[in-house]
């Protein structure tokens, strides 16, 4: 037992130096104008990464539109008419297609969108972030809804209930908490991919908020700074790395929050 | 009440959208697979099996084989398996059960937060702060101290950028990964079979090694084996510590290269139609192993997680 104790620490300990070396590299290069300035030219002191967080904000809520939907339809077709044979397909397949890896969806987005439009596109940044979302989506919608007690569903139909109404109206609603929680995950994990956008939103040094133009993306400008040669870029590439944790820790502390305030406890 | 009424069109259009959104998602997955297939096809016709086996790169004189890249992502995510199963089973085992209620939400948490972390970042920390610590304290101790620059996994000059880093990182990154997956199946253990075991006079480490390990064995396979596709796909923080040299060597000091990272290098530069279909030809055949790599994970974690659990 004391074996299974010491090697929990060990595997837990790159976190702290991983999270001790980002909080002191980040917070010394994290100033205000991070948020605000457009990155500034080689060897010019200041300069932010404000393009790329309005990119990655428009990234991801175009890739949200495109997913969501889509992902609640199937996980509530797969968790309605479990056991058949369509439904346990969409089971696995999002189960398989969420193991796919980025960069392969990245290149297929670049295939789809990139080259029949002739140039980079925030649009094509997008689509390839939504099909990384939406088989998250899809297992999360299942897994929730199958949770709601089918006594429930039952009652609003022995009310009167029509079929549809019942599934929104209870089902769904019972589920939403669950449901919020996997969306706030999706959005986080999506949110910090740089592979799929290499070839597809590719990364803008400008101000952009056009679907049909390049876009920089926290995640993308983080890579650039990071391999770049200049101490500058590089410090921040660390200021960068630290607001994209922060994100996903503040979108991580919500998810758990959502899901406590509901159910008292968590569900897995 | 008429709003309680019920609508037999609207629920028509319920079924009707949701099944389209469930065939969606498999005609997705069937337009992809084709699609990468159909675009990485000029480069198969012209290279055939020569694509995997061959180790020459050579854009310039339109020569392409995949031998090093392939040999270096199976090197790197073996070696970072071999490194991060048993640390995980440990921790899997720890958090359902040995920890108390309180440590365990610690520890989910703390996996979690790994397991959030973009792969970015981690390339950022192997760059800055990993790669330094190999190439000036560990390195030397392996090379010289102990001695070990005469045997062919040491041999060579350490310049930091290595499979051995990027299995460190790649060791670090499936970690959470692979404990969440693991500490799920042995919570799907049955309670009836740990309180059988007890129940015979076992202690808990007697009923952990014979009640059940052996009931969720196919299981922690599958979460071993979903690491390993993991692995095979990371991209970015790969990138960034192996070093990107097309070429096979036996050091794990050496600099290499993945499948994922030699898309990520040059795609954006490809111009021609042959480099750009054999760099699809390098993502095809990693959309290929991942897919047998996860059904066959997800076939063996469903076998303890019944398909109707959620």
């Amino acid at each position: 037992m004391a074996v299974v104790v010491a090697a929990t620490a060990f595997a837990v300990s790159p976190l702290a130096a991983l999270g001790g070396h980002l909080v002191r590299e980040g917070g010394a290069a994290l100033h205000w104008s991070f948020f605000t300035a457009l990155p500034a030219p080689v060897g010019e002191p200041g300069g932010g990464m404000a393009n790329a967080v309005v990119g990655t904000l428009l990234l991801v809520s175009i890739a949200s539109l495109m997913a969501i939907p889509v992902g609640v339809g199937a996980g509530l077709y797969a968790a309605e008419h479990r056991g058949r044979p369509l439904a346990l397909a969409v089971r696995f397949v999002s189960e398989v297609l969420s193991g796919v890896p980025s960069i392969v969806i990245g290149i297929l987005s670049w295939e789809f969108v990139v080259r029949p439009m002739g140039h980079f596109s925030a649009l094509a940044g997008a689509v390839a972030l939504a099909i990384i979302m939406l088989p998250l989506v899809a297992r999360a919608t299942e897994e929730m809804v199958l949770l709601v007690p089918s006594a429930l569903f039952e009652t609003a139909l022995a009310l009167g209930y029509g079929h549809a109404r019942a599934v929104v109206r209870v089902v769904l609603r019972t589920a939403l908490p669950g449901i919020l929680t996997a969306l706030l995950v999706a959005v986080a994990r999506v949110a910090g991919e740089t592979a799929p956008l290499l070839f597809t939103a590719f990364g803008n040094h400008f101000w952009s908020v056009s679907l049909r133009e390049p876009v920089s993306a926290l995640p993308l400008q983080i890579f650039t700074y990071a391999i770049s040669p200049y101490d500058d870029w590089r410090a921040l590439a660390w200021a960068g790395a630290l607001v994209l944790v922060g994100l996903a820790v503040i979108l991580g502390i919500a998810a758990r929050v959502t899901m406590r305030h509901r159910h008292g406890r968590r569900v897995r | 009440m008429s709003s309680l009424r019920h609508s037999p069109i609207g629920d028509r259009l319920y079924q009707t959208l949701t099944t389209l959104c469930a065939i969606s998602v498999l005609v997705l997955l069937l337009v992809l697979s084709a699609r990468i297939f159909v675009a990485a096809s000029p480069a198969l016709q012209a290279f055939g099996w020569r694509f995997l086996t061959g180790a020459q790169w050579d854009a310039v004189h339109g020569v392409f084989g995949v031998a090093p890249a392939v040999y270096g992502t199976v090197i790197s995510s073996a070696l970072a398996l071999a490194l991060a199963t048993p640390l995980a089973l440990a921790v899997a085992i720890f958090s359902a059960e040995v920890a108390p209620a309180w440590l365990r939400s610690i520890l989910e948490f703390a996996l979690d937060l790994l397991a959030a972390i973009p792969s970015v970042i981690y390339g950022l920390w192997g760059l800055f702060v990993l790669v330094p610590l190999l190439r000036d304290r560990v390195m030397p101790v392996l090379t010289e101290t102990l001695g070990l620059a005469d045997t062919p996994l040491f041999a060579g000059p350490a310049y930091g950028p290595s499979m051995l880093a990027a299995a460190l990182l790649l060791a670090i990154m499936i970690l959470p990964y692979i404990a969440a997956v693991a500490r799920e199946v042995l919570a799907a253990v049955p309670d009836a079979q740990r309180e059988a075991a007890l129940a015979l006079g076992a202690t808990r480490w007697e009923m952990l090694r014979h009640a059940v390990l052996p009931y969720a064995r196919s299981g922690l396979v599958g979460a071993v084996i979903l690491g390993l596709g993991r692995a095979f796909g990371e991209t970015m923080a790969v990138t960034m510590v192996i070093g990107n040299r097309h070429e096979m060597s036996a050091s794990l000091l050496a600099p290499g290269y993945t499948l994922a990272s030699l898309i990520a290098n040059e795609f954006a530069e490809a111009s021609a139609t042959l480099h750009h279909a054999a760099l699809m030809a390098a993502g095809a055949t990693l959309l290929l192993v991942t897919l047998l790599v996860n059904a066959l994970a997800r076939w063996l974690v469903w076998r303890v997680r019944r398909p109707g659990d959620a």
